[in-house]
């Protein structure tokens, strides 16, 4: 479709998805019913208490499960249609992720943790720089994880899920290891990132400190998603 | 190797305990090798410098020992010297005798009785060959220096026969771990048939010998000649020279209590390898859900960890081979022990591609790791 204006595609579009975990009496429904949409550019924070189903939405996005029903559409992509290996690739290419304390490989330096990605996705050339500088980085680029603080090591997590230039960044609780100046820094830096670099951000937090810095916050509770409240927050 | 090669760097505290423990297993792989190559130049390499391609021993002759206990008559030889497709058919004795140097030290002789001149005459490193000299014989190289020389006489235990050294064989020469000494077959059969006299060997005592045994005719034929019709017309069991290693005494049992101890020295190779990645993979297991959930393929996670494994099997054990062939060196004469390239190449690549074969079980496990345990609601 061609088109004179310009219009914010979506990255994540979840509809009426549904997924259940467990066997027999332990099974459970994570997610009931779940829609989403977040186009690129925005920065969404899903917040809710342990066991609501937060990171079964990340999963069921990150092409790491496969919906029960409903639909999960990635720039596009039905993930439902891709097999282990073609979701593999997809996940390469097309998203990063930010894990809890940004779990780095303990025995790659911060630029190698960045060229790892790149070797990763079949890119070998990667020039972790830029990028280590984009996150303030760059003065500890030999360093490894061991040798970081949680703070660091989450903004070298977030520099290695943008190497491969995704559409979606998906945020697991990254603030869940830092003090409350690093969690601002953190998430300050992952928003500037969504803008900056017009990528999806769907981030999954107990830390309502942070939601300042989100655009859109929205709520999971046993499983299905609801708008935030600030009552809501404990 | 990205990951790999910085890996071992990282733990390479782990990473050399476990390097030194297969260098380990290389020294006792080129141990075990070069003992094996020892004993079995110390058994047959009498034999193995030979031209023969095969031996034909009496029909019915057991295995073990064979040489020893077969007897072949002038009519079986005659068979084989007419039979088409063997190049050469000639007699040869042997039996292990004792005797007594002139400077009373004991020694004990393989005498291979051969046709003077014959394909089996060995090579000489110095002095003359076997001739029609009735009382001289050719004997293992590995004799000179230790009281035996040129013109050296050895007497015979119980039948006094004197027996004179006119030359030494190119390179050792032993059977059943006894010296060599090729003489005559005709001084062979004298002493065989129990006919010898105190002191040197006469052309009298050969005129008069009506002795026409022998203990195996040796041959040599092409491979494509059916020995085994030969032996059925000649009355003869024939075997390859290889096979025929067998029947020296001793050999079938040492080579396999040997090649016993290397088997399992590559299966706990193998074992020791694949434990120390089973637990390596395991503690990395979460490391690996992090990798696999960015979308590395387990392709790549497989060849990253193989080539891991790959590179320390290689490095130590090419350490390991050569602190063991340093350590050869230092080996007592009195060991029956050779390093040849060979067995130790073979045993070199057995250890690497055992190891290799059981880190390869060991890092199958990566393919199983879900990704999704890498986010934090499922740890």
């Amino acid at each position: 479709m061609t088109t004179t204006t310009r219009t914010r595609t979506a990255a994540l579009d979840i509809r009426d998805v549904t997924l259940e975990r467990g066997d027999g009496d332990t099974r459970i429904r994570a997610l009931d019913g779940v829609s989403l949409t977040v186009p690129s550019g925005e920065f969404v924070a899903i917040v809710g208490p342990s066991g609501s189903g937060k990171s079964s939405l990340l999963a069921v996005a990150g092409a790491l499960t496969t919906a029960d029903s409903g639909t999960v559409r990635v720039k596009g992509t039905d993930l439902a249609t891709l097999g282990n290996n073609a979701a593999a690739r997809f996940r390469r290419n097309t998203i990063g992720f930010v894990f809890q304390s940004g779990n780095l490989i303990p025995a790659l330096s911060a630029a190698d943790q960045l060229r790892l990605a790149g070797r990763i996705a079949g890119n070998s050339s990667v020039d972790p720089a830029a990028l280590l500088e984009a996150v303030g980085m760059s003065h500890r680029a030999n360093h490894r994880p061991g040798q970081l603080s949680g703070g660091e090591r989450q903004r070298v997590g977030i520099a290695r899920a943008l190497v491969n230039s995704p559409a979606l960044l998906l945020v697991d609780e990254p603030t869940a290891a830092l003090d409350r100046a690093r969690s601002h820094e953190v998430v300050q830096l992952l928003a500037d990132q969504a803008h900056r670099s017009d990528v999806a951000v769907v981030m999954v937090t107990h830390d309502h400190d942070v939601l300042e810095h989100c655009d859109r916050v929205l709520e999971m509770v046993d499983g299905t998603l609801t708008p935030y409240s600030v009552s809501s927050r404990t | 190797m990205f990951l790999a090669v910085r890996e071992l760097r990282f733990a390479r505290g782990r990473f050399t305990l476990m390097g030194v423990v297969i260098a380990l297993i290389a020294v006792l792989v080129v141990l075990l090798s070069g003992l094996s190559s020892g004993l079995v130049n110390d058994g047959v390499s009498g034999l193995k410098s030979m031209r023969a391609t095969a031996f034909a021993f009496d029909e019915g002759t057991i295995t073990d020992n064979a040489f020893s206990r077969s007897l072949v008559d002038g009519e079986q030889l005659a068979a084989w010297r007419g039979a088409d497709g063997v190049d050469e058919a000639e007699p040869m004795g042997v039996s292990i005798v004792n005797g007594t140097t002139g400077d009373d030290e004991q020694i004990d002789l393989t005498l291979f009785g051969i046709e003077p001149g014959g394909f089996l005459d060995p090579s000489v490193s110095s002095g003359a060959s076997v001739s029609d000299e009735l009382g001289g014989i050719v004997v293992s190289e590995s004799l000179e220096g230790e009281g035996v020389e040129l013109g050296t006489v050895v007497t015979l235990d119980r039948i006094g026969l004197e027996l004179t050294v006119v030359g030494f064989t190119e390179g050792q020469a032993t059977f059943g771990h006894v010296d060599v000494a090729y003489l005559p077959i005709d001084t062979w059969r004298l002493i065989a048939s129990n006919t010898a006299q105190p002191g040197a060997p006469t052309a009298d005592q050969i005129a008069t010998l009506d002795y026409e045994y022998s203990s195996v005719v040796a041959l040599e034929a092409p491979a494509a000649t059916d020995l085994t019709a030969i032996d059925a017309a000649a009355g003869t069991m024939s075997m390859s020279r290889t096979e025929a290693f067998n029947a020296s005494p001793g050999y079938e049992a040492e080579t396999l209590t040997l090649m016993m101890i290397q088997v399992f020295l590559y299966a706990i190779c193998a074992l020791v390898v694949g434990a120390f990645f089973t637990v390596w993979t395991i503690q990395r297991t979460g490391e690996i859900a992090i990798l696999r959930a960015v979308g590395a393929s387990r392709a790549y996670l497989l060849r990253d960890s193989m080539a891991q494994a790959a590179i320390l099997l290689v490095g130590f054990t090419a350490i390991g081979i050569g602190a063991g062939v340093g350590l050869g060196a230092l080996m007592p004469d009195a060991m029956p022990f050779d390093l040849e390239a060979g067995p130790i190449a073979i045993a070199s690549v057995l250890t690497i591609v055992l190891g290799l074969i059981g880190a390869a079980a060991a890092v199958l496990r990566i393919s199983r790791v879900d990704p999704l345990t890498a986010l934090g609601g499922q740890r």
